[in-house]
């Protein structure tokens, strides 16, 4: 096992080595670059253009630039925003919190809730219930992030406010007047999560509905069934277990998934997230905050697919990773 | 309904060939009349309701996109013409020019600039719907060629090609589009192009798996004895076999094309102004939300239910040409 986690963790190196370079190509080979804005300028001239460009090392060609950001990077040292000169790493650490409050608790909640409803759909198949949530899952499925999140705004942030229900914050990540303790934190919030879930709820429900339809009528739950065991524990213990397997590679590959959904909902929720400090830094060529943005989420996913790899090890005895 | 259960007769009396002792006339219109592969996956996607429905409903959704400059003369309003007299009208109103005495409807509203939003929508729909669809045809183009070299040559072209499909899958997809579409700035074509960038590696990776096991069988041997080069027998004996699950498989994934070309231009990186798009009318909308809900809703709905027919049309198709692809 030891030996398995260790030799996936070495396969990773090339695996980020190939991104990072492949996303520090793309970003220099297209045109553009952090002193565009500068070119428009009457006032500045040419020869401070050179300057600064010189100062940040973009004179260097990018291959070069490449490999000092690369011997950089490993020891530590992200850079500096081209923008403000603000250090890379402290970006990150204030915008990497209010991400993972977003995805966390969004993948936690879909998990609790696709479970017991895609399993109950599929034990009481053609049921009332398993009607309306296939309805509901399929039509979440279909729907896009932004257009859920604007209606949740207008719904619970304005139209209740006009009707005066208690509403919810419409923006941000804390109320900027006096607030930002955790219970106003939460509130803030309440929507995005929601927003986020229901959209990956809804393929997952859908997901574990055939699974477990699949297990059920295999021969080893009739076998077991036959035999007399309570259903209660046919369920739980035979089938259950057994659809749940694909449902752990499932979650370990929504992982950019869920980041890219995160993307949108801060976005659309005026969430400063990791997600805003990406948009942001890509609309103004900062391609040293961009880098490690995208970095972050490619380590995230890459970590998730070999979590996920591991567990699926750990829960189906068939399964020998060594 | 009387007509499709004659036809169900009919498949059924060709299941049931006990019926004909003797070559007699009856066998030979049975085997005149027996069904290829397609023509027996459309009877089964026929009985199938809500598959039926849904593509009625993309049918008359694209009717409506295409119709769009019919629509933009039958209401006057051409897509892109202001008229602040109308800005932010509620859907339906009619408003009076009071220089000419003029009068037109609204019937979808306006929005800030007052733009015609029923005209916006039909345009819209062009631009969403011709990105997704060449996205698609790009995605699969890309798709098919690597996952069918990959999988046909094996080798180290392949564990090569694999590695780099495994690359691409770990960066959020959204990510990657936003890298390539901020510093392009593409057109649609262009856009299509860009989300098919990243939209083939699924695609590739199934072609791959089921390249693997066509090559091995017989008639692809016989094939290469006569002397076939590698290229016809993967255009000429594994494509065909691959058609179903192309198609079932392009279906399933155009919806998250449509939602990838929305986020996009709801980004502001998608298609751009004044030219429409259901994403950029949602992107408009942000700023109304406080106005009214219509401007968020129509867009929003618009995205839904075409990505809805999808999903469901989709399903039908798996359920019809393969079986075996259930979820």
């Amino acid at each position: 096992m030891a030996r398995y986690i260790i030799r996936r963790l070495i396969g990773l190196i090339p695996l980020l080595l190939g991104i990072s370079f492949i996303v520090y190509a793309l970003m220099n080979l297209v045109p553009g670059s952090p002193t565009s804005q500068f070119e428009m300028n009457p006032n500045i001239k040419p020869s401070d253009i050179a300057r600064i460009q010189e100062n940040l090392g973009l004179n260097e060609p990018w291959y070069t630039r490449y490999f000092i950001w690369l011997g950089n990077a490993l020891k530590g040292d992200l850079g500096i925003s081209y923008l403000n000169g603000q250090s890379v790493s402290r970006i990150i650490t204030s915008a990497m919190p209010n991400t993972l409050a977003l995805s966390i608790p969004s993948i936690i909640i879909s998990v609790a809730f696709a479970i017991p409803v895609g399993v109950l759909g599929a034990l009481k198949r053609n049921s009332l219930f398993d009607r309306v949530t296939t309805i509901f899952a399929t039509i979440f499925y279909s729907t896009p992030t932004v257009f859920l999140g604007m209606m949740m705004i207008i719904i619970f942030g304005v139209k209740f406010q006009e009707w005066g229900l208690p509403n919810l914050p419409v923006a941000g990540t804390h109320n900027l007047r006096g607030g930002g303790d955790p219970w106003d934190r939460i509130v803030h919030l309440i929507m995005p999560v929601v927003t986020l879930s229901l959209v990956s709820l809804a393929g997952w429900t859908r997901y574990i509905r055939t699974q477990m339809l699949e297990v059920i009528n295999q021969d080893y739950v009739r076998t077991a069934q036959s035999k007399g065991l309570k259903y209660r524990s046919v369920v739980m213990g035979h089938a259950f277990k057994n659809a749940m397997l694909p449902m752990v590679t499932l979650i370990g590959l929504s992982i950019p998934d869920i980041f890219g959904g995160a993307l949108i909902v801060e976005n659309v929720f005026g969430y400063r997230g990791m997600g805003q400090v990406q948009v942001e830094a890509l609309q103004f060529s900062n391609y040293s905050v961009a880098m490690a943005c995208v970095m972050f989420f490619a380590i995230l996913t890459v970590l998730g697919n070999l979590i996920a790899d591991i567990l699926y090890g750990v829960l189906d005895p068939r399964v020998r990773l060594d | 309904m009387a007509k499709s259960s004659t036809l169900t007769n009919l498949v059924d009396e060709q299941e049931d060939v006990t019926k004909y002792t003797s070559l007699g006339a009856a066998q030979r219109d049975r085997l005149k009349e027996n069904p290829g592969f397609y023509t027996r996956a459309w009877r089964r996607l026929r009985k199938d309701k809500v598959a039926i429905a849904s593509m009625i409903g993309l049918i008359l959704i694209v009717i409506f996109a295409l119709a769009a400059p019919l629509i933009e003369t039958w209401t006057g309003h051409p897509y892109t013409s202001t008229n602040l007299r109308a800005a932010l009208v509620p859907p339906g109103t009619v408003v009076v020019d009071p220089a000419t005495g003029e009068s037109t409807r609204y019937w979808l509203g306006a929005d800030g600039a007052g733009r015609d939003i029923l005209v916006r929508l039909a345009y819209g729909g062009r631009v969403s719907l011709k990105v997704a669809t060449l996205a698609l045809i790009f995605s699969v183009i890309i798709g098919f060629t690597v996952g069918s070299v990959a999988g046909y040559f094996g080798g180290l072209l392949d564990s090569a090609l694999m590695r780099f499909v495994d690359m691409l899958m770990c960066i959020p997809g959204i990510t990657l589009l936003l890298i390539i579409s901020v510093m392009m700035r593409p057109g649609p074509t262009g856009l299509a192009f860009v989300i098919a960038l990243l939209g083939w590696t699924g695609m590739s990776r199934l072609i791959r798996g089921e390249v693997l096991s066509l090559k091995r069988r017989d008639y692809v041997d016989a094939a290469r004895v006569l002397g076939a080069s590698d290229h016809s027998i993967i255009t000429k004996h594994i494509l065909p076999n691959l058609i179903s699950l192309i198609i079932v498989y392009a279906s399933l994934s155009l919806p998250s094309l449509i939602l990838y070309e929305a986020s996009l231009s709801y980004l502001g990186f998608g298609v751009r102004m004044p030219d429409p798009s259901w994403g950029n009318m949602l992107n408009e909308a942000r700023q109304l939300f406080r106005k009214s809900w219509t401007f968020t809703f129509i867009p929003g709905m618009a995205i839904l239910v075409t990505a809805l027919c999808i999903n469901l049309f989709g399903n039908g198709l798996r359920d019809a040409l393969d079986p075996r692809l259930k979820e």
